[in-house]
C-alpha cells in the first residue's frame, strides 16, 4: 500500500508546477480576453454614459452596406487567395521533393524559408516600391520601350492580391512538402509502368496522398490572409478595403471599441467556421494542422 | 515525372522556366529594395543615380542616415529587448506546456491541449484587441478598487510583451514537442529507478535532450516577436517596436533610409540562414 502511493505523489506535484504556469498562460491571455470581446461586443454606452447591454453593435453592421459588404468580400478575397496559393505553390513543391537531389533542394528550400524570417513589413515594402507609377517595374517598361505611360498597379486589388499572396503562400509549401516527401517514388513508378498519363497519375495518386499537407497548408493561409492587416492596407487602395482595416478604425480612430469588438468577434466567427468546415471534410484534427 | 522517369525535354524545360519564374518573383521584392538602399537619390525610385551609403551614415538634415537616426535606433533597441524577453518567456512556457501534454495524463487535457493551440487559428489582429479589451477592464478595476494606476495595463512595452508571448508560447511548445516525440521514455525511467525525484529526472535527462529543440524554439519566438504587428499595433504605447515604426514611416514619411533598414534586416537574416545551411551540410557529409 505504502508503496503503491509513494510514486503517485510524486507524479501530482510535477503535475502541478507543470500545469499552473500553462493555465495562468491559457486563462489570463487566452480565455479571459476572448470572453472580454465576447462581452464587449453586446455593451453600449447610453445616455447617462453607463454601460448597457444590447444588440446595437451587431445591428450597425448588418445595417451599413459597407460594413458587410467588406467582410463578404474579404471572405471571398481569402478563399480565392488560398486557391491560388495553392494553385502556385503546389509545382514547386513537387519539384522540390520530387524532381530535383535533395541536396540542391536545401537551397532552395533556404531561399524560399528567408522571405518569411525577413518577415511581412519589408516584403510588402518591397512591393510597394516595385510596383508604384514611378516604382521600379514601370521603370523598367517604360525605358525598354513597352509602355509610354506608367501602368496603375499599385494601391489596387491586383497590389492587394499580390502582397497576399506572397506573404502567405509559403506556408502552403511546407506543409505540402512534407507529405509528399513521405510519398512513395515507386507508386508513381508503377503508375507509369502500366500506363497511366501523367495527369492520372496526378489527379489520383498525388492529390489525394498530399491531401493533408494541403488541408494544414490552405487553413493557415486562409487565416493568415483573412487576418492580415498590412497588405490591404499598405498596397491595397480606398477600394480594396479589408475587414481587419475596419477594425482597426473602430479601435485606434474612431474610439467605438465595442463596435470593434463585435466586428471582432464576427471575424474569429467566420474564421474558426471556416477552418472548422475545411477539418470537418477533410477528417483531420487541429493538431494536425500545427505540426 | 519524377528523378527515376524519363520525360520529354519540352515538359523539363517548361518545368525550370516555371520554377526559375517562381524563385525570380520571391526574391525581386527583396532585390529591389536592397538596391534602391544605395541609391544616390532622395527617392525610392529609379533611375540609379549612381552608388551611396549617405542612407547608412549621413547626418544632414537633408538625408538623415539609419545610424543617424536616433528614433530608429531606439526601436530597433525597443524590439531586440522586447524579442528576448518574448523568447525567453515562451521558451519557457511553452517547454512546460510541452511536458506537460506529452508525459502528464490529466482531466481536461483535450480541452487544455485545444486552447493551447487556437493561437495558431486566431487572427493576430483579434489577439491584440481581446488583451487590450482585458488589459483595460483590469486597469479600471485596480484603479478602482485599489486606487493604483499600472502601466502594464495600458498600451506599453509590457502589454506588447505579454501580447507577443501568449502566441510565441504555442509555436515553441509545437516545436519542443515535436522532439519529445522521439525522445525515449525508458531514459526518464532509469533516472527514477536511479532514485532521481522527477524534476531531477527532467531537468538531467530530458532537457538536455530537448536542447536543440528548444534552441530552435527560442530563435523562432525572437524572429515571431520581431516581426510582428498584427498584435503589436494594438497594445503599442509610447515606445514603438521597429516594424511599427517602419510602418508608420512607409505611412507618413518614406525616405530611403527605409530601404537601409529593410536592407539590413535581409542581410542580417541571409547570414544566419546561410551560416545555419553550410553547418548542418558539414555535419551531414561529416
Amino acid at each position: 500500500m505504502e508503496q503503491n502511493t509513494k510514486p503517485k505523489k510524486q507524479f501530482n506535484v510535477t503535475l502541478y508546477l507543470l500545469i499552473i504556469p500553462v493555465l495562468l498562460w491559457l486563462v489570463l491571455l487566452i480565455v479571459l480576453p476572448h470572453l472580454d470581446l465576447l462581452i464587449s461586443s453586446f455593451k453600449i454606452e447610453n445616455d447617462n454614459g453607463q454601460m448597457a447591454f444590447s444588440l446595437d453593435n451587431y445591428i450597425a453592421f448588418f445595417k451599413e452596406e459597407i460594413y458587410w459588404l467588406t467582410f463578404v468580400k474579404t471572405a471571398a478575397y481569402a478563399i480565392g487567395v488560398t486557391v491560388l496559393a495553392f494553385v502556385i505553390t503546389f509545382p514547386i513543391a513537387f519539384y522540390l521533393t520530387k524532381v530535383i537531389s535533395k541536396k540542391n533542394a536545401a537551397f532552395f528550400i533556404l531561399l524560399l524559408l528567408i522571405p518569411l524570417w525577413v518577415g511581412e513589413l519589408v516584403t510588402v515594402y518591397g512591393w510597394m516600391v516595385l510596383l508604384g507609377d514611378h516604382g521600379i517595374i514601370n521603370h523598367f517598361l517604360m525605358a525598354t520601350g513597352f509602355i509610354d505611360e506608367p501602368i496603375n498597379m499599385l494601391y489596387t486589388n491586383f497590389s492587394m492580391i499580390l502582397g497576399l499572396l506572397y506573404m502567405s503562400m509559403l506556408f502552403m509549401v511546407v506543409p505540402v512538402m512534407s507529405t509528399l516527401e513521405s510519398l512513395d517514388d515507386s507508386l508513381i513508378e508503377a503508375a507509369s509502368d502500366l500506363g497511366a498519363s501523367k495527369w492520372t497519375i496526378f489527379r489520383t495518386i498525388i492529390i489525394p496522398y498530399s491531401m493533408p499537407g494541403i488541408v494544414s497548408g490552405a487553413i493557415i493561409v486562409f487565416m493568415l490572409v483573412i487576418g492580415d492587416y498590412l497588405a490591404p492596407n499598405i498596397l491595397g487602395g480606398k477600394s480594396s478595403l479589408w475587414f481587419t482595416e475596419q477594425i482597426y478604425n473602430k479601435f485606434l480612430t474612431t474610439f467605438n471599441w465595442n463596435e470593434g469588438a463585435a466586428f471582432g468577434f464576427l471575424l474569429l466567427m467566420l474564421s474558426s467556421g471556416i477552418i472548422w468546415l475545411a477539418l470537418k471534410f477533410s477528417g483531420q484534427r487541429l493538431d494536425k494542422v500545427g505540426s | 515525372m519524377i528523378r527515376s522517369l524519363p520525360n520529354s525535354p519540352l515538359y523539363k524545360f517548361g518545368y525550370r522556366i516555371y520554377v526559375t519564374l517562381f524563385f525570380l518573383f520571391l526574391v525581386m521584392p527583396l532585390i529591389a529594395i536592397s538596391v534602391l538602399a544605395f541609391n544616390d537619390s532622395n527617392f525610392i525610385a529609379l533611375p540609379w543615380n549612381g552608388f551611396t551609403l549617405d542612407w547608412f551614415f549621413s547626418a544632414t538634415d537633408e538625408r538623415e542616415g539609419l545610424f543617424a537616426d536616433d528614433n530608429l535606433i531606439e526601436s530597433i533597441y525597443t524590439s531586440l529587448t522586447t524579442g528576448i524577453i518574448v523568447a525567453i518567456m515562451s521558451t519557457i512556457i511553452g517547454t512546460i506546456a510541452a511536458l506537460l501534454f506529452e508525459e502528464e495524463e490529466f482531466r481536461f487535457k483535450g480541452l487544455l491541449y485545444f486552447l493551447a493551440l487556437t493561437p495558431l487559428v486566431i487572427p493576430g489582429v483579434i489577439l491584440g484587441i481581446s488583451i487590450l479589451l482585458s488589459s483595460t477592464f483590469a486597469g479600471n478595476y485596480v484603479e478602482k478598487s485599489f486606487g493604483i494606476d499600472l502601466e502594464l495595463f495600458r498600451p506599453s512595452y509590457w502589454l506588447v510583451i505579454f501580447g507577443q508571448f501568449s502566441f510565441g508560447a504555442t509555436y515553441v511548445m509545437l516545436l519542443v514537442s515535436a522532439r519529445l516525440k522521439k525522445f525515449d521514455r525508458a531514459l526518464e525511467e532509469a533516472a527514477l529507478s536511479l532514485k532521481a525525484t522527477r524534476i531531477q529526472a527532467i531537468w538531467y535527462v530530458t532537457i538536455p535532450f530537448l536542447r536543440p529543440a528548444i534552441i530552435g524554439a527560442f530563435v523562432v519566438a525572437f524572429l515571431l516577436s520581431f516581426s510582428n504587428i498584427n498584435t503589436t499595433i494594438f497594445l503599442v504605447g509610447s515606445d514603438p517596436t521597429l516594424p511599427i515604426d517602419l510602418y508608420s514611416r512607409i505611412r507618413f514619411s518614406s525616405t530611403p533610409v527605409l530601404n537601409a533598414i529593410s536592407f539590413m534586416i535581409v542581410l542580417i537574416i541571409s547570414i544566419f540562414a546561410f551560416a545555419n545551411f553550410f553547418i548542418s551540410r558539414k555535419k551531414q557529409d561529416g
